[in-house]
């Protein structure tokens, strides 16, 4: 495309109308950016069918989120890792030093659980600094730093531990990771689907009125600035099918106790961290460092302190998970978080991150882990063995992101 | 008599939307060194590209012959096959292995299929002793200088039975003693019966050991020179090399040339990567309010590496020298620094340092200033949107929306990014590098509004350009750099190509402002018709002007 300017203008704005031949690309790439949530639309779908509507009961959909709350938690550290081309092998012994550090002090020492916590995530920041100092301002590959945390922190972990589990850990702890919101408003009949908490329905229809409303915000203030929406009608298609998955999940959970605690914790996780993504300065610059980090050197971007600091939250996130995982099983043990990382790292691909880096959403990390966990849980409901569970939640990593090479190279060969 | 080794006919190469070769011709004669000179981009490389098989047969019109055969070579293997070997100016050795192991690269030394290390060694030292190095085979070539490096590559080339040595810049990383040393080399193996063809920047080593030279010029062979049989001079190849016609237009601007805004005072660097190599020495430099600033000079003349480690010191090490803005020493450490301090700088490689390609225009756009985007840390998306939008009318950003992504834009439209980029960053100082490089020549004219723009909005602009015409046309000074010093700096009714060539190739001339003068006293007939095209730029300026601002 050449531009031949005229002789005495400064330049005419020609704004390319909608119509350029722009309606298949975006289309194509609405395809790559929602594929996730269709192939875990489907894959829910499968299970819930193979299992005679076993994987959707109320009490496995409260399962399902309790049990693989703590690898989404880390899959959300881990997507910002991954973003700036950095990977986290040591999630997992993280978890487990954590965990077992916020046990000495609960347990053993018998502090108070707000203190003990607090020291916790301070420890977890510690070593999120100590690995962020290697990589970022030593010039360590990540992959090495994380390789040598991984074998550090569990070796931590079991002179820690005593080679020994420790526990039990205080109520409070434990209703964080396994306990339920209380009811407030009583129960409610719904029918023939049986009573249900009133105050958790309140709550979903309450968060799908505010997606919805936040959403419409969003669609109205974009096209007073004359982007690009996409129509009313697919508009309130996905918002409907966005109601119509949280008012399911919430009337399940509705019917089975109430909210899970940790279900609270996760919810502010990810609204919180998909806000530093796509709205901080410091999300931002995640992203410029993983697209071209020479660039973003060259912008001004403090490449070395955004790298430290992306690996002391994940430090911090990793030391949730090992609270919430602990708390669970109530004991820390010296095996706990056993390959949690590369569960995280398999969510934050399957998600849609990009191996080069500069690609990826929170949102998207944590489709990725449910993913994982429904494929675990409907299995396991199918009675496969553990081996089988493997086999196919690797094949499913290397689909997902063979998939994403592969429409990447064609979206560059179509050109 | 007539022995001509190799003859290129009619040589042309098209990439899109680029011509960069039309029409050349190369003959060049049996036992000779052969010199090929030219600007940055006048199609040295690529013609020895095309030569020795990286462009490969087809790919370009014309005729090859070689020792009296057509030849149509499909791969770079293929052309060695013949003698013909090319040693580029960025090596290719592999550092960490052997010298012996890297001249047998590709060609290695076999007996029943495992290597023959005592024949590899031997040949090696053998071939090593031809070249004068006086290295170990087995040593590594990663602790050899750059000019042993130079020679390995030598013996390379010749352990593949070398007829034709074509030599890309040969000496352009070498210090005086290595170049000589070289030289004498080339010397040696003609009188062995080796051609040689040398591409160069550094006339005075062409005229030391050249008996022919080829000047080429816009893709174009504009004449062969031979020193047996004609008067040679240097300023003859300068007046071959610069003297083109017309074809890039400028827009018209009269400056507003306002008080002094950077001084940068005795600025020295160093390489990171050769110890103890100076490439910016006790550089001076003053950039003003309004005024546009060029930057001249030849390949590794220290130009991008001057800017950058102005630029928060991003290459570099054990820079020394003084900033100083507007009147006042300043400290810059890092780039922000630097970006806070008011200077901004766009690359000369757009798509490896400039932008991140597979990001969208306006988060491209909002890079270098995201925090002015941001209320109570939260960049607000309509802002940037609105911005990004401003800037794709202003610049005549050609792309469906501000929300296409960078990497399918052409190189105009991505260098509109970038300059987009630093006008919302909204430097007092801005260093352009190469703005038009790769660009076609509509764009061209579109960045050259631009720049004057800036100018006129009160900024100093400094452009760095291989272009000579580029920057006589758009600056209201240029100054001249070669070999890491500042050689001189021109006014725009005194700069003429010839002279600012002069000062680009002019090597160890200790007082800049001394050479500068020197240069003026002595102006060649040619320099004074030259000297009209810039004049006339500035006369019928000021109308044109106020509609610009």
């Amino acid at each position: 495309m050449s531009s031949i300017a005229p002789p005495s203008e400064t330049g005419v704005a020609t704004p390319a109308g909608p119509g350029a031949g722009s309606a298949r690309p975006r289309f194509e790439i609405n395809l790559r950016a929602s594929g996730i949530y269709l192939a875990f639309a489907a894959i829910v779908v499968l299970f819930d069918i193979l299992t005679h509507g076993l994987l959707l009961t109320p009490e496995n959909v409260s399962n399902l989120i309790v049990q693989n709350s703590y690898i989404l938690v880390l899959a959300i550290g881990m997507i910002l890792v991954i973003i700036a081309g950095h990977i986290d092998l040591s999630a997992g012994s993280v978890v487990a030093v954590t965990g077992a550090i916020s046990a000495v002090l609960m347990v053993n020492h018998h502090m108070a659980w707000p203190l003990a916590l607090l020291i916790t995530l301070i420890a977890g920041a510690a070593i999120g600094a100590w690995q962020g100092y290697w990589v970022a301002y030593f010039g360590l590959p990540a992959f090495i730093v994380t390789l040598a945390g991984m074998l550090v922190f569990r070796a931590l972990t079991m002179t820690v531990l005593g080679n020994q589990g420790i526990g039990p850990f205080p109520n409070q702890v434990r209703t964080l990771s396994t306990g339920f919101l209380g009811s407030v408003l009583g129960n409610v009949g719904l029918g023939s689907l049986g009573g249900a908490d009133l105050f958790t329905l309140v709550i979903g229809v309450v968060a799908v009125l505010a997606g919805v409303a936040s959403q419409w915000r969003a669609r109205t203030a974009k096209q007073r600035y004359g982007q690009q929406v996409e129509s009313v009608g697919l508009f309130v298609g996905k918002m409907a099918l966005m109601a119509l998955v949280v008012l399911g999940v919430v009337v399940q959970l509705a019917r089975y106790k109430n909210l899970p605690w940790v279900l609270v914790l996760l919810t502010v996780l990810v609204l919180g961290y998909s806000l530093v993504a796509s709205r901080t300065v410091f999300g931002r610059h995640v992203y410029a460092i993983g697209g071209n980090s020479q660039a973003a050197v060259l912008s001004g971007v403090k490449v070395k302190k955004v790298t430290f600091w992306i690996f002391v939250n994940m430090g911090v996130l990793a030391a949730i998970a090992g609270v919430v995982f602990a708390g669970r099983l109530n004991q820390a043990g010296p095996t706990a978080g056993t390959n949690f990382e590369l569960d995280a790292i398999a969510a934050a691909f399957i998600g849609g991150a990009a191996v080069t880096g500069g690609v990826g959403k929170v949102v998207g990390a944590i489709t990725g882990g449910l993913i994982m966990g429904v494929i675990n849980n409907g299995m396991s409901l199918l009675g496969a063995p553990s081996e089988r569970v493997m086999l196919v939640k690797g094949l499913i990593l290397l689909a997902a992101v063979a998939f994403d090479v592969w429409a990447k190279r064609r979206a560059g060969t179509a050109r | 008599m007539d022995d001509v080794i190799l003859k290129m006919a009619g040589i042309t190469k098209t990439f899109p939307g680029v011509k960069a070769l039309q029409d050349v011709n190369l003959e060049v004669r049996r036992g000779q060194i052969h010199a090929i000179c030219g600007e940055n981009g006048a199609g040295k490389s690529t013609l020895m590209k095309v030569l020795s098989g990286v462009y490969p047969h087809g790919g370009y019109d014309g005729e090859i012959t070689f020792d009296g055969q057509v030849c149509a070579f499909s791969d770079i293997r293929d052309s060695e096959s013949r003698g013909i070997v090319i040693i580029h100016q960025e090596l290719a050795l592999s550092p960490y292995l052997s010298i012996a192991e890297n001249i047998f690269l590709g060609n290695e030394r076999v007996r029943r299929g495992l290597i023959d290390w005592h024949r590899t060694n031997a040949e090696a030292a053998e071939l090593l002793a031809r070249v004068g190095l006086k290295e170990n085979p087995t040593a590594r070539v990663s602790d050899l200088g750059v000019g042993k490096q130079q020679l390995v590559e030598i013996a390379k080339a010749l352990s593949k039975k070398v007829r034709l040595l074509i030599l890309d810049e040969p000496t352009a990383a070498l210090n005086d003693a290595d170049s000589e040393h070289l030289l004498d080399l080339l010397r040696g193996l003609r009188s062995e019966g080796v051609t040689c063809v040398i591409i160069s920047h550094k006339l005075n080593e062409i005229e030391a050991v050249s008996d022919a030279v080829t000047i080429l010029r816009d893709g174009r062979t504009i004449q062969t020179l031979d020193f047996h049989t004609q008067e040679v001079t240097q300023d003859r190849i300068i007046t071959g090399m610069v003297g083109r016609d017309l074809e890039h237009r400028y827009p018209e601007h009269t400056p507003a040339i306002g008080e002094e805004v950077l001084r940068i005072e005795d600025w020295t660097v160093f390489s990171p990567t050769q110890r103890g190599r100076k490439v910016v020495d006790g550089a001076n430099l003053t950039l003003r309010r309004g005024e546009i600033t060029g930057l001249a000079g030849l390949m590794g003349a220290g130009r991008t590496e001057l800017a950058m480690s102005v630029f928060g010191r991003s290459y570099g090490v054990d820079i020394s020298g003084r900033l100083v803005k507007d009147g006042k020493e300043i400290r810059v450490r890092s780039v922000d620094d630097a970006i806070a301090h008011g200077i901004g700088y766009a690359t000369e490689d757009r798509k490896r340092y400039g932008l991140n390609l597979i990001d969208d225009i306006k988060r491209n756009i909002s890079a270098a200033a995201l925090p002015k985007l941001a209320r109570a840390g939260l960049v607000d998306p309509r802002e940037e949107y609105k911005v990004a939008e401003g800037y794709r009318a202003e610049m005549n950003i050609k792309a469906p929306a501000v929300t296409a992504v960078t990497g399918k834009l052409s190189g105009g439209n991505q260098q509109k990014v970038v300059l987009s980029k630093w006008m919302f960053a909204d430097p007092d100082v801005l260093i352009l590098d190469e703005p038009t490089r790769g660009i076609d020549v509509g764009a061209k004219f579109e960045i050259y509004t631009i720049v004057n723009r800036l100018a006129d909005a009160g900024k100093a602009v400094l452009v760095i350009s291989s272009e000579l015409p580029e920057l006589l046309g758009i600056c209201d000074r240029v100054y001249a750099m070669s070999a890491g010093r500042i050689t001189g700096v021109l006014d725009r009714d005194q700069a003429t190509p010839e002279r600012l060539m002069t000062l680009m190739t002019t090597e160890s001339l200790l007082e800049a402002d001394v050479t500068a003068e020197e240069i003026l006293t002595t102006p060649e007939p040619t320099a004074e018709s030259e000297q009209e095209a810039p004049r006339e730029l500035e006369t019928a300026a000021p109308f044109e002007q106020v509609e610009d601002q």
